[in-house]
């Protein structure tokens, strides 16, 4: 599992995918980071996350597209399932490669923090619930982009599939302020990714939301391992 | 070595493989021969794990390869058709991956430097893999199946790309190779298998038509004896009276023929040797026999025979 780890991370930095995703990121996250906090002078950064939150969208699906699409196209995903190792282990290091990456990226973006105090008094417990929000839907994400991207053989479909499916639950989100029905709301909202992070932004740590973003995770990293057994099936 | 038991496998409604039963002694070199689309990457996806069956067993060393598939992987190196490399690392990061990724024990360096001396890789350690030439790549292929030092090494389709130089050397390989290993290898080289395998395994549609020691697999498919026979006289006569020997099935004439002479191809039946009869039936009608030989029935004939035999009993 250590050497698929090594070899994803590794292919990161051999490819352009992994600088792109880095510029990316933090090009996007700059930019809002500047606009919601510096430019309203506000010190508050809820605001910042919570337009993140749909940066992901165009942002994500790059770390994931290619971890399984490109090894079925280049047919090296031979060599791995060949090998003694099993295909939970190969899912589960794609992710954690993915998600260092991200994490990474996240981690090196809170140097945007630093100007912060000289804008009036930062809420850190506020400021540390929505880092944490950040990593928990981006978790989230990677896993979704994971799973598509063993659907398919084309790193660019790969890539517009998860996007799709970001978009939809975004769009979830949107839709539930329109409905009127009690019931229809509380459903879209359970399924619904961008409804659950409120609290972090008011620096609560929201246990139910913790481990609603672990499931969804997991369920999808499962998905994918299915996906990939399937295949020898097929 | 391997032991393999009423494989079968349907893709879709397709029969990729249909009942497959045969065995690999430990050290030996199996030919795994048919056309295309015979079944034979599909049978070594199988047995490699890559795959799964539809029904039957693969065993390799005792092993299940579908109850137990981490430790059978581990006794196996696999080159498949497609060599499965990483094209943006270098031949030394790919190998130390592999190294790594088969949770190899060997002394690494010691280990990674022999292969790449075998497989004759040495000199392209530090090149990017898509900079390689195709024979290049294909022995990466190979120095990848043999780390670790796996039991049982399997090649699908080792030498197609390469040049008749490199073809040359990927067989000696090979051949050493199986002095120690046990290796399956797919082809559709006939004289591939010839040059280097134990025992050749001729698949066709999925099913096994063929499945003997290289130097029987002649008389295994032939029923009787054939003879190239060089006759003076005129043609029709001498088919004709050669037709009444008794013990021959059939005569042709092969068109090479000298100033008064044909030759003239007979095959005669199991267990009856026609040369003495057909002397006397010769002489008595006065007509010199020039040349008499026992027709080596090549490896090709043998494989369009078999297959295409397959081909009519499928219908």
């Amino acid at each position: 599992m250590l050497a698929i780890y090594k070899k994803e991370l590794k292919t990161y930095f051999t490819t352009p995918l992994g600088y792109a995703f880095i510029a990316v990121f933090l090009a996007v996250s700059g930019a809002v980071f500047c606009i919601s906090t510096y430019q309203l002078q506000t010190s508050d950064i809820s605001g910042y996350f919570q337009i993140m939150i749909f940066g992901y969208i165009p942002i994500v699906p790059l770390l994931t597209m290619r971890s399984f699409a490109e090894e079925r196209r280049a047919k090296t995903d031979q060599i791995l399932m060949t090998s003694p190792v099993s295909v939970g282990s190969m899912v589960f290091a794609k992710f954690l490669a993915a998600l260092t990456m991200f994490a990474g990226t996240v981690l090196l973006s809170c140097l945007y923090y630093l100007p912060m105090p000289s804008y009036g008094e930062v809420n850190t417990a506020k400021a540390a619930g929505c880092l944490i929000a950040m990593l928990l839907v981006g978790t989230c994400f990677i896993s979704v982009g994971i799973f598509v991207s063993t659907l398919t053989e084309s790193s660019v479909t790969a890539c517009v599939g998860t996007m799709g499916i970001l978009l939809l639950f975004a769009g979830l989100g949107l839709i539930n302020n329109l409905v009127d029905s009690y019931a229809v709301r509380s459903v879209i909202s359970w399924i619904s990714v961008y409804s659950r992070y409120y609290y972090f932004t008011y620096g609560i740590f929201d246990i139910a939301a913790t481990i609603y973003y672990i499931s969804v995770t997991v369920i999808f990293l499962f998905l994918s391992v299915r996906i990939c057994e399937r295949r020898r099936y097929a | 070595m391997i032991e393999i038991k009423n494989l079968t496998k349907v893709f879709g409604r397709k029969h990729a493989l249909d009942d497959v039963s045969f065995t690999v002694e430990k050290g030996e070199i199996v030919g795994f021969l048919g056309p295309n689309g015979a079944g034979k990457s599909t049978a070594m996806n199988i047995i490699t794990g890559y795959l799964s069956s539809t029904s039957g067993t693969v065993k390799v060393a005792g092993i299940d390869v579908f109850e137990d598939p981490d430790e059978a992987k581990k006794l196996i190196g696999f080159l498949p058709e497609q060599p499965p490399l990483y094209q943006d690392m270098t031949v030394s990061e790919y190998l130390g991956f592999v190294y790594e990724l088969k949770k190899c024990k060997l002394n690494r360096k010691k280990h990674i430097d022999e292969i790449c001396k075998v497989t004759k890789i040495d000199d392209v350690r530090n090149r990017l893999i898509k900079n390689l030439s195709k024979g290049y790549r294909q022995r990466v292929g190979i120095a990848q199946a043999l780390i670790g030092n796996p039991p049982v090494i399997i090649f699908d389709e080792p030498t197609v790309g390469l040049d008749p130089k490199q073809i040359i050397e990927i067989r000696n390989l090979i051949r050493n190779l199986g002095k120690t290993h046990t290796v399956i290898l797919s082809t559709h080289i006939l004289s591939e298998v010839n040059s280097v395998c134990d025992r050749i395994v001729i698949i066709n549609e999925g099913r096994i038509v063929a499945d003997e020691k290289t130097e029987n697999i002649a008389n295994a498919v032939r029923k009787g004896t054939v003879y190239n026979v060089k006759i003076c006289g005129p043609q029709r006569d001498v088919m004709n009276s050669l037709r009444e020997i008794s013990g021959v099935t059939r005569v042709d004439v092969t068109g090479e023929r000298e100033i008064d002479s044909y030759t003239y191809r007979i095959e005669s039946q199991q267990g009856v040797d026609i040369r003495k009869p057909l002397f006397y039936a010769m002489s008595k009608q006065g007509r010199p026999i020039i040349g008499l030989e026992a027709a080596q029935s090549s490896l090709e004939d043998i494989f369009v025979q078999l297959t295409e035999t397959g081909e009519r009993s499928a219908k």
